[in-house]
């Protein structure tokens, strides 16, 4: 293995990290899906204050993945945004109406109201984790695109990755995609519902009300996911070769799940460590912790899956156009110079994680509780 | 072509859009961030509550502010991708690096402890919300550098080379790119604006409650607090204006042309202190450049180099190949037809590489390799045909340049005279004419930022990478109807959000004015 190969399987690994700890976090998302439908005020308002202490890490680590797809990756950054174009930006459009929602829902002189606030926060949770899910899913089944980086030299038309008209409609609408978007946004809540269990303090009410949460959104997440696995297990994918051939393999995600063995691992521990937290904390009334399960089990079996899309000669992004355009982790990243470069940077994440840890560990030592929401002080 | 070039337009106008809302709410982030950690420094340290009120005030309207920052921000670095695609793939290598560590580093650590500025009062002791709220403000700062780190890099490239095989410019050297002049000048100017523009919002909104008679205290102890960060400020960013000048003209003296109208410089070149554009000029007629104008002697010599005798080269002389060199004199640079008969050599040798590289054929390729070198530099300019056509609009530049200039100077005598009104004739401050000036030189401070990136971006057109990409040829395929669609999706929400937190603000201002509070 080259320093250049082995400088682009460590920035596919730290895709996969960022990705899963996105997917994680997420559970801001999940969580504000689960707003206007709670009936009682005190109840909204420690779920927003809950959601809201966190949804700048979200953001955060959106932006983020994004920047270390873009510097790791720019192919792929150049190719999934610019062809994929109303995807993200209905995607972005949701994140960008969140970013406001907390800090104004409940200030006087708001203008728009409570209400229009919290329905943005909707539409984000909803819209937001389904259209990930689906750009994700594009990673397995393939988007309409095409690469020519002649085309750089035509004036008249120089765009290097055109795509098919539909610019990203194509996959919102498509069921394989949604299947994978809808798995993700159930996932979302369930993690809310179980956040909900560890953070706030509220009554035995509240929280029999997140048990049910958590089994029901748990059922259907567990439902579509075993979905988007038989499609993806059963269903051909593509492997390229050292000369840029590719071949359409039968199964070849399952396969890989078998090559790449520790993944595999890290898939099945994974999983039934979410089931584990899923099904001890709708029927455990004592056990809070379900979240610590659910949250490692989660990023356990995202880093797995995107692993597999995009190791053991995989494209990471094969194209339905010409799946000889696919990208894959060896023709679209940046050069050995860049990586290293940002391979030094990214010695810093650990010195990041702690002081988020440390930082979150100070702050949250005390769950949130309704005397805190009626006390002075800042809330949402 | 007519689609594409409308898909360029709307393309450009929502990144305008989106930079322009996102300058409104960030530079009060840097400046506010800065000022309220000054306050809760002095509220640690004397121990006295009042303090503690002063700072949480700033706060709550640094909050509001902060989230609306934000919401901007993400838009800005997926359009490189989503509007720019090809752009994203010519320079991905060397731009994307700036922008990871951009999150990285000062994202995350925003992100952390912002929330402990809000939520951690009665969480965390005081020194640990005290170094929370410093680690915030240093954040946005690390931000700003990094993103501009990035900006700079289009306006001057550096520390890269062009690997045909790749069809794209790859890094090599990280620390050409982010100690450019271009890049420390840059940082240094948006930086310190902002804490003018910080300070002049802490001193108009105190101004409000001086002209209202309410919370007088609280707000001559903030007035004190701004005008210290005002004045350094404007004395900085005033200093390291000077200084991106200098560069300007060195490295885009097309820009500098621009931004002073001039077609046919001079040496002893004199600047426009204010003046009108003839509109019947264009690049090579014999139309007078101004219609009326207020000169200032050599002024313009002064300006770009330090010199007042020195050659500043206009529109028409950069065309016909007349410029400068790194030290300020006269020089016969390539002309602009030149430059174009190169860059379309360099578009041919591309093509002869990449067909060579497709039949194997490694002399070829060391061939045509050796001719697209030669002829890099000017890479840019072979997506043209008429050199009229690389001349940006000099109206907006001009005028935009007199509006940030004019306004700098009056900001400058403003917030001198309120720091003599603050520390040595306190009784000044209740003059009605000075709290009305105080609020509205809120507005100016604004108009004058944004003017400034105007003059920045629009300046530097047509290109998106100096001299080597146009904003033409950087564009993501999307048909015209989605950008105008997504355009006036994001106009919408922007302004909405505007809005908002102008509504919000001044009804949180409103409340505390009418409240019976101490402050």
């Amino acid at each position: 293995m080259t320093t250049l190969e082995a400088l682009q399987n460590y920035w596919w690994l730290l895709i996969c990290v960022l990705g899963a700890l996105l997917v994680l976090m997420l559970m801001v998302q999940g969580g504000q899906s689960m707003l206007m439908c709670t009936r009682e005020e005190i109840d909204r308002t420690m779920m927003v204050n809950s959601l809201g202490r966190k949804w700048e890490l979200t953001f955060t680590t959106l932006v983020v993945f994004g920047g270390a797809f873009f510097a790791s990756f720019p192919l792929f950054y150049s190719t999934s945004f610019g062809g994929a174009y109303w995807l993200w930006m209905l995607i972005l459009f949701s994140f960008v109406i969140q970013a406001v929602s907390y800090e104004f829902r409940r200030k006087p002189g708001n203008i728009f109201g409570t209400r229009t606030y919290d329905a943005c926060l909707l539409i984000n949770g909803c819209v937001g984790c389904i259209l990930l899910g689906v750009a994700v899913a594009m990673m397995f089944f393939g988007a309409e695109f095409d690469v020519a980086k002649g085309n750089i030299l035509d004036g008249s038309a120089p765009v290097i990755s055109p795509w098919a008209p539909t610019h990203g409609l194509e996959a919102i609408v498509s069921l394989r995609c949604l299947c994978l978007g809808v798995a993700v946004l159930f996932l979302a809540r369930t993690q809310a519902a179980l956040y909900f269990l560890n953070n706030i303090d509220g009554d035995d009410r509240f929280a029999a009300l997140n048990r049910r949460r958590v089994l029901i959104n748990g059922l259907i997440f567990v439902v579509f996911f075993l979905g988007f696995l038989a499609l993806i297990f059963f269903h051909n994918g593509w492997e390229y070769a050292p000369d840029g051939s590719i071949t359409e393999v039968y199964g070849k995600y399952f396969w890989n799940l078998l090559d790449l063995w520790w993944f595999g691992i890290c898939f099945v521990l994974g999983v039934l460590m979410v089931l584990y937290a899923i099904g001890r904390s709708a029927f455990d009334a004592r056990w809070k912790r379900g979240i610590w399960w659910s949250g490692l089990g989660t990023v356990l079996v995202v880093v797995a899956l995107l692993a597999i899309a995009g190791y053991n000669n995989t494209p990471y992004y094969p194209s339905l156009l010409n799946p000889e355009a696919s990208l894959n982790i060896r023709n679209s990243s940046s050069t050995e110079f860049t990586l290293t470069v940002m391979t030094w940077v990214s010695g810093v994440v650990p010195i990041v994680v702690a002081y988020i840890a440390y930082v979150w560990y100070r702050m949250d030592r005390q769950p949130i509780t309704p005397a805190e929401m009626q006390a002075p002080g800042h809330k949402y | 072509m007519d689609d594409l070039m409308t898909v360029v337009d709307w393309s450009r106008w929502q990144f305008a859009l989106t930079a322009m809302y996102h300058w409104l709410f960030v530079p009060l982030t840097i400046g506010l961030s800065l000022i309220v950690g000054i306050m809760e420094s002095i509220y640690v340290k004397t121990g006295h509550e009042r303090w503690k009120r002063i700072t949480k005030f700033w706060m709550t309207l640094f909050g509001i502010n902060f989230a609306c920052g934000v919401a901007t921000g993400i838009i800005l670095e997926f359009e490189f991708g989503t509007n720019w695609s090809n752009y994203s793939w010519f320079v991905g290598d060397i731009f994307g690096a700036p922008l990871a560590i951009e999150g990285l580093f000062a994202f995350f650590l925003e992100s952390t402890f912002v929330a402990v500025m809000f939520f951690g009062w009665n969480k965390v002791g005081k020194g640990f919300h005290l170094a929370a709220t410093w680690l915030t403000a240093f954040g946005v700062c690390l931000s700003a550098l990094w993103i501009l780190v990035a900006n700079s890099w289009m306006q001057y490239p550096a520390g890269m080379e062009f690997d045909p095989a790749q069809m794209r410019n790859v890094m090599d050297s990280f620390w050409d790119v982010v100690f450019s002049p271009v890049a420390v000048n840059k940082f240094f100017h948006t930086v310190f604006s902002g804490w003018v523009l910080g300070g002049v919002f802490v001193i108009g909104v105190s101004c409000w409650f001086m002209w209202r008679k309410r919370h007088v205290a609280m707000a001559v102890s903030s007035i004190k607090v701004a005008v210290w960060v005002g004045v350094v400020g404007i004395l900085l960013t005033i200093w390291t204006g000077d200084g991106s000048a200098v560069v300007v003209a060195r490295v885009q003296p097309m820009k500098l042309a621009a931004m002073e109208g001039l077609y046919h410089g001079a040496k002893g070149q004199s600047l426009v202190g204010f003046g009108v554009l003839n509109p019947l000029k264009e690049p090579g007629n014999d139309e007078p450049e101004m219609l009326f104008s207020v000169d200032i002697p050599k002024g313009l010599s002064i300006l770009a180099n330090h010199d007042p005798e020195s050659f500043v080269a206009g529109i028409d002389d950069l065309i016909a190949g007349v410029s400068i060199d790194a030290n300020g004199d006269t020089i016969n640079t390539i002309s602009y037809a030149e430059r174009i008969a190169r860059g379309k050599a360099s578009h041919e040798a591309l093509r002869r590489f990449d067909e060579a590289m497709a039949q194997g054929d490694t002399a070829a390729m060391d061939a045509a390799r050796a001719d697209i070198k030669k002829d890099f530099p000017f890479f840019g300019y072979g997506y043209y045909d008429d050199p009229k056509d690389l001349v940006p609009p000099v109206g907006v530049t001009f005028y935009f340049f007199r509006v940030m200039v004019i306004l700098g100077g009056f900001l400058f005598v403003w917030l001198v005279g309120m720091w003599f009104a603050a520390y040595r004739k306190p009784t000044a401050l209740e003059n009605k004419w000075i709290c009305w000036l105080g609020i509205l030189s809120i507005a100016l401070v604004w108009i004058c930022s944004e003017a400034g990136w105007i003059v920045a971006e629009v300046g530097r057109q047509p290109w998106v990478i100096q001299d080597l990409m146009p904003t033409r040829a950087a564009i993501s395929e999307v048909q015209s109807g989605s950008v105008i669609a997504t355009f006036w999706m994001f106009a919408a929400v922007f302004t909405a959000m505007l809005i908002a937190e102008a509504s919000i603000m001044l009804r949180y201002i409103g409340k505390v004015t009418k409240s019976n509070d101490e402050f």
